[in-house]
């Protein structure tokens, strides 16, 4: 059983050393990893995915309940317990979405669910997502927002894994607040890059990020919390707005007058 | 000698994951020579003996197939690599027509797949994957985490004895297990021989008869609506 999973600090461009000796993040958090572009978030999230052990260009460490990962996480994927869901919004897999998610629960799971689990999934994944996936489009036909719906959904019901690490879910057409909240009902620790206030707010603690290194931590203070919710309801607002500009409305005064 | 052949479709990465595993090799004070068989142009062996200084060499296949001439020059190169003091012959083929697999017995085979190639990669292979001891799957930072799983359980499903290997040949992970691999393949004695069973070898084409028709032809011939059969002597 994972309890924890952790980080030792390597270094930035330029050799320079990290701001931290040790991040430890606990089952059930919400871990949010912020800073400009090109700071390294997505670096940091895959050496987090490799289970790095000092042999990638950061010389981070990444440890399981307190010590290195097994050999199987490294290098079996399917005993891997971290999801990774990636800026990608294509697919290169040529293949039916049916067939993808069969063989996909095939290799993660153990038994006769599978079936279901792929029902599930797409299930999960129209949820996130306003245009419904069929499971007979083939992969490589979905669009960015279904895509990104697809693989959140494939890491929560079908990899099931403790840990899941998500880069930038806000910029692809996914209903993100239903997203969180899906998310939260499973104990796991989620680890989202982001540039979301919404989100960033909404973790445990956030991890900040400058030049290629982790310059410091910071948990989120009371204060914040409060500010968190005037924050959502702006982002509620925007939401509105931006729903019926996609939808072909004109926007109108009062319109805004309902939302601000 | 341990031998190494390294095969697997163009531009899959296969230089790059040798270059990893050739700086590891000589970290744990070992040996390697570098032979790359390619069939017009190849610049492999200068970079590689460039950047390591271990002895490399390169034939162009030409006219040949390429697993036809690595049977050629395999025991020669075996010689020369001894003359040049090494321990372990990595060899780089480029394995084209994907009915025979360079690989030999006794000897560590390994094939190169790129993960952005396709979900039905594997099964077009045939036994340049299934003869294979090791597939090594790069360009896993081009692809989802969930098409990686996928793309190993197309590969074994061909092929369910070959150990797969994720790598990320950019910056060498995942390299350590293929060079633990290297280190345990014993030394090669004796004659040596290919591991699969070549395609029927009497065939008019090869030697040169262009007349279309399989009238025009003997040996195993087929027809449009016909499976394979024997025609002639």
């Amino acid at each position: 059983m994972i309890q924890s999973i952790s980080i030792l600090a390597g270094q930035g461009r330029h050799g320079r050393r990290e701001g931290f000796d040790r991040i430890d993040m606990h089952m059930g958090q919400v871990v949010s990893i912020v800073g400009p572009t090109g700071s390294g978030k997505t670096t940091l999230i895959n050496d987090i995915e490799l289970f790095a052990d000092g042999d990638t260009p950061s010389w981070r460490r990444i440890l399981i309940n307190g010590r290195p990962a097994p050999a199987d996480f490294r290098y079996n994927p399917a005993r891997n317990p971290i999801a990774l869901i990636t800026q990608h919004t294509t697919f290169l897999s040529d293949l039916p979405v049916r067939e993808f998610l069969e063989t996909h629960a095939r290799v993660r799971t153990e038994g006769p669910h599978a079936p279901q689990l792929v029902a599930q999934a797409v299930d999960f994944a129209n949820q996130l997502t306003g245009e419904p996936i069929d499971l007979d489009n083939r992969m490589t036909e979905l669009s960015g927002g279904q895509t990104r719906a697809l693989l959140i959904a494939d890491a929560t019901v079908i990899c099931s894994t403790p840990v899941v690490l998500l880069d930038e879910v806000e910029n692809a057409g996914i209903h993100r607040t239903k997203a969180v909240q899906l998310l939260r009902q499973h104990r796991k620790v989620f680890v989202f890059v982001t540039h979301d206030p919404r989100i960033a707010l909404l973790s445990d603690f956030r991890i900040v990020m400058q030049g290629g290194g982790i310059v410091r931590v910071l948990t989120t203070s009371e204060e914040e919390r409060g500010v968190s919710v005037h924050v959502n309801r702006l982002d509620d607002a925007l939401s509105t707005l931006r729903e019926r500009l996609r939808g072909g409305e004109r926007l109108t005064e009062s319109n805004w007058k309902e939302v601000a | 000698m341990k031998v190494v052949i390294c095969a697997g479709p163009a531009t899959t990465g296969k230089t790059s994951v040798l270059r990893h595993m050739i700086r590891k090799l000589l970290q744990a004070g070992q040996r390697p020579a570098f032979l790359k068989l390619d069939v017009q142009y190849a610049d492999e062996d200068e970079t590689l003996a460039a950047e390591f200084g271990i002895p490399t060499k390169k034939v162009y296949t030409g006219e040949l197939c390429p697993d036809h001439c690595h049977v050629m020059v395999l025991g020669d190169a075996l010689q020369w690599a001894a003359t040049e003091g090494a321990e372990v012959l990595l060899v780089e083929t480029a394995g084209l027509c994907l009915r025979c697999a360079p690989y030999i017995d006794g000897g560590l085979g390994m094939i190169v797949l790129e993960a952005t190639s396709g979900m039905n990669l594997p099964l077009k292979v045939g036994p340049m994957l299934s003869l294979a001891d090791v597939a090594v799957v790069t360009k896993i930072d081009r692809v989802s985490q969930a098409e990686r799983e996928v793309f190993r359980a197309r590969i074994q499903d061909v092929a369910a004895q070959v150990m797969v290997r994720e790598v990320n040949a950019l910056h060498g992970i995942g390299i350590d297990p293929l060079v633990a691999q290297v280190q345990a393949t014993p030394d090669v004695d004796g004659p040596l021989y290919l591991r699969g069973n070549p395609p029927v070898g009497t065939c008019t084409i090869c030697v040169g008869k262009k007349e279309i028709g399989w009238r025009a032809h003997f040996g195993v011939v087929r027809a449009l609506e016909s499976h394979n059969f024997y025609r002639g002597e």
